[in-house]
């Protein structure tokens, strides 16, 4: 037992750690656990003093309990008093108590702020750098607001000690990132950029960091780091090894120093002052010389801190992206690297290859490496490196070599590992579609993806094929054709039933020429997968069989009986058993011309961002790329032909509708109430100006809404706008005087999104809707309560002109959310019943909380931010009487409803709520935070909300009020 | 670990230092972010599981969350530091080793027992040569005079 040999530990410390090693068993340990807590309440309670020694004795005892893993309900008061002992090792305890158990205890802070206050106000270095460390490592609140103002002070003195400098610089790192409103700049910052001249090293390492986190922040407060960083890289860069003493490790002259002051340059543009540019190339080139030299020592340290200087310099060279010779020297030195035989070196060499690859002075030169990438791929052991393999072939492809790289991703795919393949599929897909020359390429491959890797083909991939084919007349008959012949396999994926399925029933008719794939061939072929199928499969499946019945009248009876079939009308799914029953219908009654119209080719997709990349972008998650390199790719992608709808939504406060109506024409009979919902139009409502909409569709939209949507293209496809401004205007020809809006139901809507919006002697209106992140989906049902029809039934839009007796009809709508609004929308419904033309106009419940995505949080976070909303406009409170009876589910059941997380246990007081959520909308995201507390006696709330936007806290405010 | 921080892809620092052995009892954690305990558990056996299953021929790399872990063996134990992914790897794995190399001086041959009964001295060792999430001091010559010197105080 080495410390207690040494005799200059605590006995009694020792003897315990030592028994609980010898403990035998997790009960014996807590048996012995617990008779220590004992003994140390007693001792602590006790009549006699302690001395400084036991209590630091106690207090050390404690805190290994603590880092064992139980719990500590005690001792705080002796561990701060121990703060104030005289003696270092006393201090030491104390400090480290408080640093691992921080504690936001009200009544212990001040007395540990006094103490803090004390040492660093006692010219004692080591009590200083305790009292610096202390305030570093906790880094609360209350700290910055008690010491922001001195610890600058202590880093600037001229007689500071170096390593207090060393440690002040840090505390202010520390405090500057969790509450940088309370560390302001001041005169401080110039003498600060100082230091990096300053003799000791350890302090410039240290300002180094604080330089970089500033001047990432306000980099025109630090511009003239910059060149007092490159002075001072040069020097250290120039010298003998041996001139740096301390600093030079393994005979690397200030590694870490240098790796840091290469990541403060990176802040910055090149220099713009040609000397220091001159001198900062000539340091980048030494380091890269130095890489060609004879190591000077055959460990691995020599060589591993010199390539760590060797990297952050290629960081930079990429960074600033601006001398075509670094850049290829770089990629020369990594591509020597590429085939070392240390496999972190082989690894670091293919990520930072990666950033290059983006280069357009280094694309080139990245590309020679295909091979040893290639080869790569197939024989490094370690998953991660492969891995970097695969990002660096996406990386460097491009026209030339898009089809070698994707074969062999490919070819790699049906080996790889399984937590890498989904990636795999989506990249491939990605360059599959942009580098396609001849589109029947890119449909092979991704029907290659499904056959090697089914699985792990997700549906943004099996919808973009679907997309580009039908966009793509060229490639149709060849799709047609290809998926064809892969459905032939006994055994084929789930994945490729669907794309076959939607293909044939869109282009089957481009390949029945061909007697061995006749209608009636396709048809069997399709159905003889169908049972083997899970329920959106099989729906896809019927909607292609209807789509057979427009393209081959010859299989019409076939298809009937099958529709016809028990398993399919009384099918227990009901989405099955509906698509049956209407289609079933559609085909018996529907005249040709009709069917024809119906069941038209889908019109071409609007061209937008590949779902494919977004779903790509949001698995790797941020941070997980290299930012630039993310940036760059999104350009590409732009060029790659797909469109960026970042079209500006400054002024759309004011919500401005727009619908796009497919029309029928001419009406089609309804003769039962049951299939109306099939022929219901799809109504997009966009909060937001026309040009967004196209938006809408987005990833989620599923081809089984797309298959229902009626053909743009034939019958009158209208752009209306409903609404201008926040007046509802009626968009029919004839327009009406709109009566009172109704809104009698509005306010029950907010905290839930189902439910029957309005009702009258003749009509219902239900609403069921579904909210994500900014977008939303809202389906609205129209019940006829008579037994008579409704004509010239028109919802906010021309709707289908009439509604049978008992028949229900129903209306989809999209929602965005673009900024966050105030008035909700208006739905205008006329029809004529009777002979009375009837005007109904009902508030939409779409409100700013159904954009809420709730946040879990811990109690400490909560209040961390709670404070940081502090601002008086960001604060919103109401005070009001409670209307229903103060039952707590209800009220939590009402806080989810509204969608905040219902954080529980965060607030001290157990009767109140509070709440988090983020407001998503289009341009932003708002954080939320609300805590209600309710007064029982007096039968009263209160309500509070801070979000960082006052609109957004006044409007969550008044909607959450009146729920209660 | 996931909202935090995430956003500000340009900010580099160590998010936690830990020290394991083989069987998962960890030596040293030192936290430079907020978690809750349930949330250090977490991070510790997740840290734990990715690390020990890897071999030599792998790298001393591995992703972790939407951060990595930079880890180096001695022995039985482990020595992890957990960094954002744009942070520069061998910087901190030769930061370990340094690191190492001043426990070694300082406890005359360094052994995990040292760190079990010595815990409270390690702290200090490791707030001398990291600090509020970055690196303070890399002078093994510094600091171990800085440690002797604490060492000779009462």
């Amino acid at each position: 037992m080495p410390a207690v040999s040494k005799g200059d530990g605590m006995r009694g410390l020792a003897v315990f750690i030592s028994d609980i090693r010898n403990c035998k068993s997790k009960e014996a340990e807590i048996k012995r656990i617990n008779k220590e807590l004992a003994n140390i309440r007693s001792k602590f309670k006790g009549d006699k003093a302690l001395d400084g020694y036991s209590k630091k004795k106690y207090v050390c005892k404690l805190l290994f309990i603590f880092l064992l893993g139980h719990d500590i309900d005690f001792g705080h008061m002796e561990a701060v008093n121990l703060l104030s002992s005289n003696k270092y090792t006393e201090k030491q305890i104390g400090y480290l108590f408080i640093s691992v158990l921080v504690n936001s205890n009200s009544d212990l802070i001040s007395l540990i702020n006094n103490a803090i206050k004390n040492d660093l106000s006692s010219r004692n270095p080591t009590f200083m750098n305790l009292a610096l460390h202390c305030i570093a490592n906790v880094g609360s609140r209350e700290m910055a607001e008690a010491f922001a103002a001195e610890v600058p002070r202590i880093l600037v003195a001229g007689d500071t000690m170096d390593s207090v400098k060393q440690s002040a610089a840090l505390c202010l790192l520390r405090l500057n990132r969790t509450s940088p409103d309370l560390v302001p700049m001041g005169e401080w910052t110039t003498r600060v950029v100082h230091l990096l001249n300053d003799q000791h090293l350890g302090v410039v390492t240290a300002a180094t960091s604080l330089i970089t986190t500033l001047a990432q922040k306000s980099p025109e407060d630090f511009k003239t780091s910059v060149s007092l960083a490159v002075a001072r890289l040069s020097r250290i860069v120039s010298s003998a090894s041996t001139d740096l003493q301390d600093y030079t490790y393994y005979f690397v002259a200030a590694p870490w120093l240098s790796v840091k002051l290469l990541r403060l340059l990176q802040c910055y543009p090149p220099p713009e002052d040609g000397a220091i540019r001159g001198r900062l190339t000539e340091c980048l080139e030494t380091i890269l010389n130095k890489a060609q030299e004879p190591p000077k020592s055959k460990k691995v340290q020599h060589s591993n801190a010199k390539n760590a200087v060797l990297f952050e310099a290629i960081s930079l060279i990429i960074h600033h992206d601006s001398e075509p010779t670094l850049l290829v020297r770089a990629c020369n030195q990594l591509g020597q690297f590429l085939q070392h035989r240390e496999t972190n070196l082989r690894y670091l060499a293919l990520e930072s290859m990666c950033t290059l690859a983006s280069s357009e002075f280094s694309h080139e030169a990245v590309k020679t490496h295909i091979e040893t990438v290639i080869n790569a791929l197939k024989s490094e052991r370690d998953v991660s490196v492969r891995q970097r393999a695969v990002d660096l072939l996406y990386a460097m492809c491009d026209r030339s070599n898009a089809k070698q790289i994707v074969a062999e991703m490919l070819s790699y795919l049906e080996t790889a590992d399984y937590s890498i393949r989904e990636e795999i599929v989506l990249k491939v897909a990605i360059l599959a579609e942009k580098y396609a020359v001849d589109y029947t390429w890119y449909v092979d491959t991704i029907l290659n993806l499904i056959r090697f890797a089914g699985d792990y083909v997700s549906d943004e991939v099996w919808y973009r094929v679907i997309q580009i084919v039908i966009n793509r007349d060229e490639v149709q008959g060849y799709a047609a054709k290809t998926v064809f012949e892969a459905l032939q396999a006994p055994a084929c994926h789930e994945n490729l039933v669907k794309v076959g399925g939607y293909i044939l029933g869109e282009f089957g008719n481009l390949i029945a020429g061909d007697s061995r794939s006749s209608p009636l061939i396709q048809f069997d072929l399709l159905h003889s997968k169908f049972h083997l199928c899970t329920v959106p499969t099989r729906a896809l499946l019927l909607s292609a069989y209807i789509k057979f019945i427009n393209l081959f009248p010859e299989v019409k009876g076939t298809i009937q009986v099958v529709l016809r079939s028990d398993s399919q009308l009384r099918n227990a799914d009901v989405e099955l058993q509906q698509r049956a029953v209407e289609y079933l219908r559609l085909s018996c009654i529907a005249s040709t011309d009709i069917l024809a119209t119906v069941l038209e080719e889908m019109p071409p997709f609007p061209e937008r961002e590949s779902s494919i990349l977004a779903k790509l972008k949001r698995k790797k998650g941020p941070g997980n790329l290299h930012p630039d390199l993310d940036e760059n790719r999104k350009e590409r992608s732009v060029n790659g032909g797909t469109a960026d709808h970042s079209s500006t939504t400054s002024n759309a406060k004011v919500l401005l509708l727009s619908c796009v109506v497919y029309l029928l024409e001419p009406p089609i009979p309804l003769l039962s109430g049951v299939y109306i919902s099939y022929f219901s139009m799809l109504v997009f409502l966009v909060f937001a100006s026309p040009t967004t909409s196209t938006d809408l569709l987005g990833l989620g939209s599923t081809i089984a809404t797309q298959n229902s949507a009626p053909p743009a293209s034939k019958g009158a496809s209208l752009l209306v706008d409903v609404f201008s401004g926040n007046t509802a205007a009626f968009p029919v020809a004839t327009p009406v005087a709109v009566g009172p809006v109704a809104d009698e139901n509005f306010s029950r809507f907010v905290c839930k999104n189902n439910g029957v919006l309005y009702e009258n002697q003749l009509l219902q209106i239900g609403l069921k809707s579904e909210f994500r992140q900014n977008l939303g989906r809202m389906y609205v049902f129209f019940g006829n309560k008579t037994s008579t029809q409704f004509m010239n039934f028109a919802a906010s839009v021309p709707a289908d002109p009439t509604v049978d007796g008992g028949a229900q009809l129903q209306q989809i709508l999209n929602i965005e959310c673009v900024s966050d609004f105030v008035d909700a929308p208006v739905l205008n419904i006329q029809f004529r019943y009777g002979g009375t033309l009837q005007n109904i106009a009902v508030k939409l419940p779409i409100t700013l909380n159904k954009f809420f995505q709730p946040t879990e949080m811990t109690s400490l976070d909560f209040f961390q931010r709670w404070k940081q909303l502090g601002a008086p406009q960001q604060e919103v409170q109401n005070i009001f009487k409670a209307r229903h009876s103060m039952d707590t589910e209800v009220t939590k059941a009402k806080i989810m409803g509204f969608g905040a997380a219902l954080l529980d246990g965060v607030d001290p007081n157990p009767f109140n709520f509070v709440g988090a959520g983020v407001i998503h909308t289009k341009t932003t995201q708002v954080g939320c935070l609300l805590r209600l507390e309710p007064n029982t006696q007096a039968q009263m709330y209160r309500l509070t909300l801070r979000t960082s936007r006052d609109t957004v806290s006044q409007r969550l405010c008044d909607l959450l009020s009146e729920q209660f | 670990l996931v909202a935090t921080g995430v956003g500000a892809k340009t900010y580099r620092r160590i998010r936690f230092i830990l020290i394991q052995n083989r069987a998962g009892k960890t030596r040293l954690a030192k936290w430079y972010m907020q978690f809750d305990d349930d949330e250090k558990q977490k991070l510790i056996e997740e840290v734990h599981a990715v690390v020990t299953v890897r071999d030599a021929k792998h790298t001393n790399f591995v992703e972790f969350r939407n951060f990595k872990i930079i880890y180096r063996r001695y022995a039985g134990l482990y020595f992890c530091i957990c960094v954002d992914v744009t942070d520069n790897n061998l910087a901190y794995l030769e930061g370990i080793h340094n690191f190492v190399e001043v426990l070694n001086e300082y406890f005359h041959n360094v052994c995990e027992l040292d760190l079990v009964f010595n815990f409270y001295k390690v702290y200090t060792v490791v707030d001398e040569m990291f600090l509020a999430g970055e690196i303070r001091e890399t002078s093994q010559t510094k600091v171990l005079k800085q440690l002797l010197m604490l060492q000779s105080l009462e």
